[in-house]
């Protein structure tokens, strides 16, 4: 780990300020930069630690919304009884990610921003874009099991490994980023992460420094809700697939750079399209790279049965 | 030994088989168990870090160290080219040397990805951690550097050492044989991943050095650390008190010992370095890969007529360990043909080493599938298979078996578990999403008995104190060692002291190949014993005691007294007056030649049901009882977290344990537990463990047999047969991981 200087945040806008700052990054519940930063792949020269802020308030919005502080943790935000009686499909994803001491530690604004766990990005000694554009993508040709089947790109084949932000994605809804002038902006939960493209370094919409202030969850939409994750064992691992449906949306995990709204089985089932159906346009274009070549079949299937309803 | 002479055999005071608790447990989850990286003893220590090589073969080209030495803190910087000269691996100039010199950063090759190529000291260890990763070091790689990972049998040769095993006409047999199984089960590389990294702390006094490590053994590191430093070995005083989890990673000495020791010459204060967790990947040993041939051959009735188990394993170029996966079957069922092999695969990877039962662990994997296999073909009972084919004496050497309790550890387990209700046809049971299904196996691990000694002491207070150079590797070997010897002198548990992991101290020969207990718990029974006498002749002989003149050979311990006829003295008393400065003894054991007459083993049968995801292949265990015999049990508690812990391994090997070999680089994926799957608490349900009730006289003075790694070997095979059970898939390529399932399922949905 590299030496860092450390200022505990007194206010939203002072954070992003401080933070804007070169070198400098934000902190919440350090559950995924302070791995990072002891294998020197995240090398801060200044902290910003913003878990203290009083920003882990939980309520609902005039609209009929829920709006959930940043700062909330992950398990605050699992028990919440707005969530859970609402959004049991945020909850359920939630509990089906890291372990209960994890999720006491982690926020929900650093769920979001988690980065991905592919194997190579951990190793400094390999060649990876993320960590170091330009240096050539050691999974494309390694082990790939976990990697994307969806919107990946030659640069890099990442998948972002939130299980919340998927049930979050099913909902739909925004977040409110603040930046050092105190502006606080509404981006789509949908358009916060982005594809890798050849800029796989950059992974959200966020201006340097931005802080996540919330995450605003539109109304639940009418209908069940469930998530479903699959994994190497039954709970500690991060998922090789996973789906999360709300009423007539849904939306999958660890199948790409982002949370994958699945905008294409919804419309075929608006359409009159069986689930088995739907699922298959929504994989359609799904690329495999030898090692995750199974996980086609496997959300396909997955989806197909959380899109009937198998939840048994 | 007479049952009426063998204190553990009478159980007087029914110590012997209490399950105690651990008696170090208090201060292990209370974190006051002082690990050898916490040790306070000598403040003021020095931080190192290591430096691991990322080519898997070749040489250092060039180096600058010149950053890492001006980066704040930093204490000393080595590399091979400013590193003290070390005598060359492999020397073992002192006479008894059990292990030879380990010397690290002594020439510019590299043999393995990660090995050792610096090491950075400073005051701290964020210090020493953050100067590491200035230090520059270009790598020239070897041209033909190369891991032959796919094609194991492309680079196999033969490693000998079977010849016994090969018996009649096994081609003969094969061919002829009405049913006959022929597949092939290949298992990953598999990690230690102790909970505690491999760690040491050194200081020197004068010419002598204080070495605190994380090692199984305390004599073979401290005689590694001797031959390594050039210095009588009786000057190095090694201590080995907590073990953080060992599984044979820790038999052997690793940088962190040699370069500590080193350093904190140097340096004139104590260095100590930990390995982090991504270092254990590839610093220290790993169980190898396996490519496992099985065939067996047997008529319509079940007998089988021949049994056929060759292995391929890998091991690092410079290297000859084998995982020898074929062993036991030379010692499981009767037949008269048989052929076992063993051939090495070698390789640009780090050095594979002994891992939990090995050979068994993932040999079984293969052998109590085919069996599996086999039974379905023949439309017969699994268990009752392995029962027609039990053999009367050990079906390669003809030796008697010592004791051979299979036959009731199965039907026992059978019953317990209800199998007779089972559904021998796959895909019969759907509860929800889960195809459920049931699987059995056997269960068998060789037992040892190696020579140990061990001292004991009683004071004037009456505490009794037995010291052994030993560990305990959080197996319960204090435990335990308390329970004999306060058996043996007849005094409550609270007044014995077991003091370990000394080198000082009487000789024994660490945990592992679970010959632990019996090793050093035999020579703790005899020192005792020997107290014994040395207590009542000095009560017989001294005119203030109430036994005076009493017949020795009469006496008696029990309740804290040495009782002859009808007079009795506290031992406290006795000492306290007749020899103030407390009373000394010994003891040991030696391995009784008669043992080798016998084929000696543990045996037991697990019984599991799973569930598996009819839509994403997922398995998990729903329930398992394992039935075991390894003789006298000396604490259920401690032997039966044996069990449970090595069944839950061994659903870990059946299920989850991998580590991928990226063949581009001579290195493994997973550096970190959270890639390292081992089985977490919610894959764990219904899991219950327990011994039948006997006794291996032939096994040790003690009666008992090891239990540490009993308990894996055959339970990931269980779990494989319950998979093929519920959803009709057999996946012989370990671990059974989504997409294999998924696959099967896929193609008999057609
Ligand atoms: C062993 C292990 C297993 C895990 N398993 C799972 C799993 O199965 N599923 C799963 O979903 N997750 C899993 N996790 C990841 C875990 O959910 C994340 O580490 C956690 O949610 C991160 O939250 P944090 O508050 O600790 O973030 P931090 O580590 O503090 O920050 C993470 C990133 O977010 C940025 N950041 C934090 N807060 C804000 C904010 N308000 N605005 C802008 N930027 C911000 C930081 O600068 C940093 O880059 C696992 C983690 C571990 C260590
Ligand atoms: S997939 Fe992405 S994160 Fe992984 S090695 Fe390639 S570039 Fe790096």
């Amino acid at each position: 780990m590299r030496a860092f200087t450390y200022e505990r945040a007194g206010d939203a806008a002072g954070a992003a300020r401080a933070a804007a700052r070169p070198g400098a990054k934000l902190i919440a519940g350090g559950t995924n930069l302070i791995d990072l930063m002891k294998l020197e792949i995240e090398t801060p020269t200044h902290l910003v630690d913003v878990s203290r802020l009083p920003l882990a308030g939980i309520e609902p919005t005039p609209d009929g919304g829920l709006r959930i502080g940043a700062m909330a943790t992950n398990t605050a935000l699992a028990v919440h009884p707005q969530v859970r009686a609402r959004y049991p499909v945020v909850a359920q994803a939630v509990l089906a990610g890291a372990s209960g001491q994890l999720r006491n530690k982690a926020t929900v604004g650093g769920n979001l921003l988690q980065r991905t766990r592919c194997g190579y990005f951990y190793d400094p000694a390999k060649p990876c874009n993320k960590r170091e554009p330009g240096a050539g993508c050691a999974a494309l040709e390694g082990f790939n099991r976990m990697h994307a089947i969806l919107g990946a790109s030659e640069a890099c084949i990442a998948t972002h490994p939130s299980d919340m932000a998927v049930g979050m994605t099913a909902v739909g809804g925004r977040v409110e980023p603040v930046d050092g002038e105190g502006r606080t902006r509404a981006l789509p939960l949908s358009e916060l992460h982005r594809l890798p493209g050849d800029t796989p370094q950059v992974e959200t919409a966020l201006a340097p420094g931005e802080l996540i202030t919330a995450v605003v969850l539109d109304p639940p939409p009418a209908g069940r809700q469930l998530y479903r994750k699959v994994r190497d064992r039954a709970s500690y691992a991060f998922g090789l697939a996973s789906v999360a449906v709300a009423g007539g949306q849904a939306a999958l995990g660890a199948v790409a750079h982002r949370p994958w709204r699945a905008t294409t089985a919804e419309a075929a089932l608006a359409g009159g399209a069986s689930p088995d159906e739907a699922a298959a346009a929504e994989l359609a274009p799904a690329q495999g790279r030898g090692g995750n070549d199974f996980k086609i079949p496997l959300t396909r299937r997955l989806l197909a049965a959380a899109l009937a309803g198998e939840n048994a | 030994m007479a049952d009426d002479a063998n204190p553990i055999a009478l159980n007087r005071a029914g110590l012997i088989g209490k399950p105690v608790d651990r008696l170090e447990g208090k201060l292990k989850v209370s974190g006051t168990a002082d690990y050898a990286y916490e040790v306070m003893e000598k403040p003021g220590a020095a931080f190192g870090y290591l430096v691991g090589a990322t080519i898997p073969r070749g040489k250092i080209a060039g180096v600058d160290i010149s950053a890492a030495e001006a980066a704040p803190g930093v204490l000393l910087v080595w590399t091979h080219r400013n590193a003290p000269s070390q005598p060359a691996p492999g020397t073992q100039s002192q006479a008894g040397s059990q292990a030879p010199a380990q010397p690290e950063l002594y020439d510019e090759r590299i043999r393995f990805y990660g090995q050792t190529a610096a090491l950075v000291v400073a005051e701290s260890f964020e210090q020493a951690a953050a100067a590491a990763r200035l230090v520059r070091i270009d790598y020239e790689a070897d041209a033909g550097a190369a891991v032959v990972f796919d094609d194991m049998h492309a680079a196999a040769r033969d490693t000998g050492g079977d010849e016994e095993a090969q018996k009649g006409d096994f081609d003969a047999a094969f061919a002829s044989a009405p049913a006959v199984i022929d597949a092939t089960w290949t298992t990953p590389v598999q990690n230690h991943c102790q909970m505690e990294p491999h760690a040491s702390l050194c200081w020197w006094e004068g010419d002598q050095v204080y070495a605190f490590t994380s090692n199984q053994s305390v004599k073979r590191p401290q005689h590694a650390l001797g031959e390594t430093l050039g210095i009588d070995r009786n000057k190095v005083h090694l201590r080995a008190r907590y073990i953080g989890g060992g599984f044979g990673g820790k038999n052997n000495s690793y940088a962190d010992l040699t370069l500590s020791a080193l350093a904190a010459r140097e340096l004139k204060r104590p260095v100590k370095i930990a390995l982090t967790r991504q270092q254990m990947f590839h610093m220290t040993v790993h169980r190898p890969a396996t490519v496992q041939r099985v065939r067996l051959a047997a008529d319509r009735n079940g007998q089988l007529t021949g049994i056929s188990h060759e292995t391929i394993s890998h091991c690092a170029r410079a290297d000859r360990f084998m995982e020898r996966a074929s062993a036991f079957t030379k010692n499981l069922y009767a037949a008269p043909n048989r052929r076992i092999g063993h051939k090495l695969a070698l390789m640009d990877l780090p050095v594979a080493g002994a891992m939990r039962a090995p050979g068994e662990a993932v040999g079984m994997l293969a052998l109590e599938c085919a069996m599996d296999e086999l039974a379905e073909q023949l439309g017969m009972d699994p268990v009752d298979l392995r029962i027609l084919n039990e053999p009367d004496v050990d079906p390669t050497d003809g030796r008697p078996f010592s004791t051979r309790p299979l036959v009731r550890c199965l039907k026992e387990g059978a019953q317990a578990f209800g199998w007779d209700a089972r559904i021998p046809t796959p895909r019969h049971t759907r509860d929800g999403r889960w195809w459920v299904g049931t699987g059995m196996a056997a269960a068998i691990r060789g037992n040892f008995l190696l020579p140990a000694k061990a001292q004991i002491h009683i004071s004037a207070e009456g505490i009794v104190t037995v010291r052994q150079a030993m560990t305990d590797i959080g197996t319960g070997t204090y435990t335990i060692l308390a329970q004999i010897a306060a058996e043996t002198l007849g005094v409550p548990l609270e007044e014995v002291r077991i003091e370990l992991g000394h080198s000082e101290w009487a000789p024994a020969p660490g945990s592992g190949g679970s010959f632990g207990a019996a090793s050093a718990g035999s020579a703790a029974m005899d020192a005792g014993i020997n107290l014994r006498s040395k207590l009542a002749a000095l009560a017989v002989g001294d005119a203030a005691s109430p036994l005076h003149g009493g017949d020795p050979a009469k006496a008696e311990f029990r309740d804290g007294n040495i009782v002859i006829g009808n007079q009795a003295e506290a031992l406290g008393d006795l000492v306290r007056r007749a020899s103030p400065q407390g009373v000394d003894a010994v003891g040991a054991v030696t391995p009784d030649p008669k043992g080798r007459e016998y084929s000696q083993h543990t045996y037991g049968g697990h019984f599991c049901e799973v569930g598996v995801d009819a839509v994403t292949g997922e398995v998990r265990v729903r329930r398992m009882i394992g039935v075991f015999a390894a003789g006298r049990i000396l604490n259920h508690k401690t032997a039966r977290s044996q069990l449970t812990g090595g069944m839950i391994w061994g659903i870990g090997g059946a299920l989850h344990e991998e580590n991928h070999v990226d063949p581009r680089f001579g290195s493994f994926v997973a550096q970190d537990l959270a890639q390292y799957h081992v089985p977490a608490q919610a894959d764990i349900a219904g899991l219950d463990a327990w011994f039948i009730d006997e006794v291996d006289d032939i096994a040790n003075p003690l009666g008992i047999k090891g239990v540490g790694e009993l308990g894996i070997c055959g339970a990931g095979a269980a779990v494989a047969n319950a998979v093929y059970n519920a959803c009709g898939v057999r996946v012989r390529d370990y671990p059974i991981t989504v997409e294999k399932v998924l696959a099967g399922l896929q193609a008999l949905e057609g």
